[in-house]
């Protein structure tokens, strides 16, 4: 990604001395948009409304009212009559702008996505989507922060021994089982350690991210209880996350060690530890961070996964229910948040990695 | 033989020995590298096996437990494998283990009459009493062709939009590398829901892999395109633009040969993901109910709480096949890596 907007900076970049003699607000302008930091939030943008459209436009397309299906499956849900359906769903149509002319609808839409507001939800009306997924999102990125850092410091721990010449040789045995993990879904590893921890060991719980019965509350006893409840949904994403951080700081080892400079440090009689450390581990490491931009999405799509299969109640097992009630403003709502987050996350990768990496320049050079 | 005198004509023994030599050449030739290159790269060897097993067990099933007599009198059942739809088996026959397994009978609260023959039900029976081993033997084909509809879409896909981005640039480079960008960060998954939950209608498999292919092509594309953009700076691609030939002969006489170790590994990638987005998608309960697939049987498990009930040949049986898949197709993209990368060779 790096390098694509490299290219485009300096094809769109015009020469400074030309832009120089031209007007001030100009050589503002081609400055501005020639800024890679400018350019990087400006596809952001474009990324977040792109994914926005394609939502909402595809369903349009496809001319189905979510409204009155909604009004429809409940009614035959409750056997209620079907006279005076149409009635209410024109009126519900009417409350939540789905009358209007589609230009002004869509309007509503991204100016309401701009102030990050996504209505309400139609199975449980009176509540906000956004109340929803704020309850949810806190377990999500509880779950998500811990097992990302965790993968993180154990995958380019092991995928540095994997790559370092001088390791002992039977680690590379463990080369094999760790590539296989990687290749499992989360959501298969779940169910495997579900079986094994929580039915057949009983040791841990297999459902919720809390006992039932025991209320939120900040105490030593439930902090405890909500750990032992995530373990099982953070070694199903860990054990596959670890071998994707494995494969690339392995690959970074090889090529680190084929360097010139490792040959100087081996040639100045430094210890092994050192080198392995202070020349290999260094300058490997840093190209692992541009991985995590990577690992975002697919960490963030399987966590959706193998959130429900634990009924663990973050933004996945959230998803799930409304996928099951068919309540379309929450599925949209969810599936932007996660959108806009992925896409914040990426950008964010991008921007810090010059200031860590002082190979890598954005710069006019 | 009027004429097997002659001087130009062989007897018996010398046809044989230069038959015998013909396929020693070809052996050394033809034959002995690639068993010289599996030694090498024995990731490819190995995936290339496991998909090999995977598949003759299927139609060994599909051909072989056909032929076993039906489980019911059901005239609607042509052969055990239509035992795969919900009450496919006699009703009485629910939550079976298999009928192999000895020890864990407690489960299914037999009657000593009724206990099952050896071939009754090998991979047991589910809460709905289907044959869990129908159920699989109709779902492996169902997942893998999504994967290969997906995969041969996006990168046909993928393969076309890179080589106009790549070769003719401008404008259309400038579109379509912008449309890739995007469509990296966009989640495939997600946007499937919103396409599927709206659509109202279940996709059947091949339309499961189609909207796949929407949403994936942008990796090979990206892929492909990398390539190509090396590949056109190549001198041999100069000397053919010089010497007149059309862009669409370039492309294809003198890019593709060396662009297809990198198709075959997008593919391969295309193929896995689309697998795993469509087992996703099913689990999440978006699938197509009526179509047993790896992944409706997934969502069957989570539904019926399989795992606290113990009945573990439910989802062993087809975690095993999925596993089996993406190791399988892993180990080829490896495999492949070593191919098309020789850098790598001093690597691994």
């Amino acid at each position: 990604m790096g390098d694509d907007s490299l290219a485009t900076s300096s094809n769109s970049r015009r020469n400074p001395a030309l832009t120089g003699r031209q007007n001030p607000v100009l050589t503002f302008i081609s400055a501005f948009f020639g800024n890679f930091i400018v350019q990087r939030f400006l596809l952001f943008l474009l990324t977040v409304w792109v994914a926005a459209t394609v939502i909402f436009i595809l369903p349009r397309l496809t001319g189905q009212d979510p409204v009155k299906e909604k009004l429809l499956l409940e009614a035959q849900r409750g056997g209620s009559v079907q006279a005076g359906m149409n009635e209410m769903a024109q009126e519900y149509s009417a409350r939540l702008g789905l009358d209007l002319p589609i230009q002004e609808q869509y309007i509503n839409y991204i100016t309401d996505l701009a102030r990050l507001d996504f209505g309400y939800s139609i199975a449980y009306f009176p509540r906000t989507v956004n109340e929803i997924i704020l309850d949810s999102i806190v377990w999500s990125i509880g779950l998500m922060t811990v097992t990302l850092f965790l993968a993180f410091v154990l995958g380019t721990g092991a995928g540095a021994l994997l790559g370092w010449s001088r390791s002992p040789g039977w680690l590379s045995y463990a080369f094999m089982p760790l590539l296989t993990l990687s290749a499992i879904p989360q959501y298969m590893l779940g169910l495997v350690l579900m079986f094994i921890f929580a039915i057949i060991l009983n040791w841990l719980p297999f459902f919720g991210a809390y006992s039932p019965g025991n209320l939120p509350e900040w105490s030593l006893g439930f902090v405890l209880d909500v750990l032992r409840h995530a373990i099982l949904p953070a070694l199903a994403i860990l054990f596959s996350a670890v071998g994707f951080w494995a494969i690339g700081m392995r690959g970074m080892m090889v090529n680190t060690q084929g360097e010139d400079f490792m040959i100087q440090a081996d040639a100045k009689g430094l210890n092994g530890t050192r080198i392995f450390v202070r020349y290999a581990i260094r300058n490997a490491l840093l190209p692992q961070v541009t991985g995590l931009a990577i690992s975002f999405g697919t960490l963030l799509t399987g966590a959706v996964l193998v959130e429900v299969l634990f009924q663990y109640p973050g933004l996945g097992n959230t998803l799930f229910y409304a996928i099951r009630v068919s309540d379309f403003f929450q599925i949209t709502g969810i599936v932007m948040t996660i959108i806009i987050s992925l896409a914040m996350a990426t950008m964010i990768v991008d921007l810090v990695y010059p200031l860590i990496d002082p190979r890598v320049k954005y710069t006019q050079s | 033989m009027a004429r097997a005198t002659g001087t130009r004509n062989l007897t018996m023994g010398t046809r044989a020995r230069l038959a015998r030599r013909r396929w020693g050449v070809f052996y050394q030739e033809r034959v002995e590298p690639i068993f010289l290159y599996g030694r090498r790269n024995p990731s490819l060897i190995v995936g290339l096996a496991m998909l090999g097993t995977l598949l003759l067990f299927t139609i060994i099933g599909l051909f072989g437990y056909a032929q076993l007599e039906p489980h019911t009198n059901d005239p609607s059942q042509n052969s055990r494998l239509d035992a795969f739809v919900s009450g496919g088996a006699p009703v009485g026959d629910k939550r079976l283990p298999p009928s192999w397994c000895t020890w864990c009978e407690d489960i299914a609260e037999l009657e000593g009459d009724k206990k099952p023959t050896l071939f009754q039900y090998p991979m047991g029976t589910d809460t709905q009493s289907r044959d869990l081993l129908a159920t699989n033997l109709r779902g492996i084909p169902l997942t893998l062709g999504t994967g290969l509809i997906a995969g041969l879409l996006s990168v046909g896909i993928g393969t076309v939009t890179a080589f106009v981005a790549a070769y003719y640039r401008g404008l259309p480079d400038v579109a379509i590398r912008l449309l890739t960008d995007v469509g990296i960060s966009i989640p495939g998954l997600l946007v499937l829901i919103i396409i599927r939950i709206q659509l109202g209608t279940e996709l059947l498999w091949w339309q499961l892999g189609a909207g796949l292919a929407a949403v994936g092509w942008v990796f090979s594309s990206r892929t492909v395109r990398s390539q190509v953009l090396v590949l056109r700076e190549q001198p041999y691609v100069e000397i053919a633009r010089q010497s007149g030939m059309s862009g669409l002969a370039i492309i294809f006489r003198e890019m593709m040969p060396n662009l297809i170790p990198y198709i075959t590994a997008s593919f391969v990638a295309s193929v896995a993901g689309a697998i795993l987005a469509s087992i996703g998608l099913e689990a999440l309960g978006l699938g197509d109910f009526s179509s047993p697939s790896l992944g409706m049987t997934v969502y069957w498990v989570i539904q019926f709480g399989a795992i606290t009930l113990g009945m573990w040949w439910w989802w062993l049986f087809p975690l095993i096949f999925i596993v089996i898949i993406f190791v399988s197709l892993f180990l080829i993209s490896a495999g492949l890596d070593e191919w098309s990368n020789p850098r790598l060779r001093r690597q691994v």
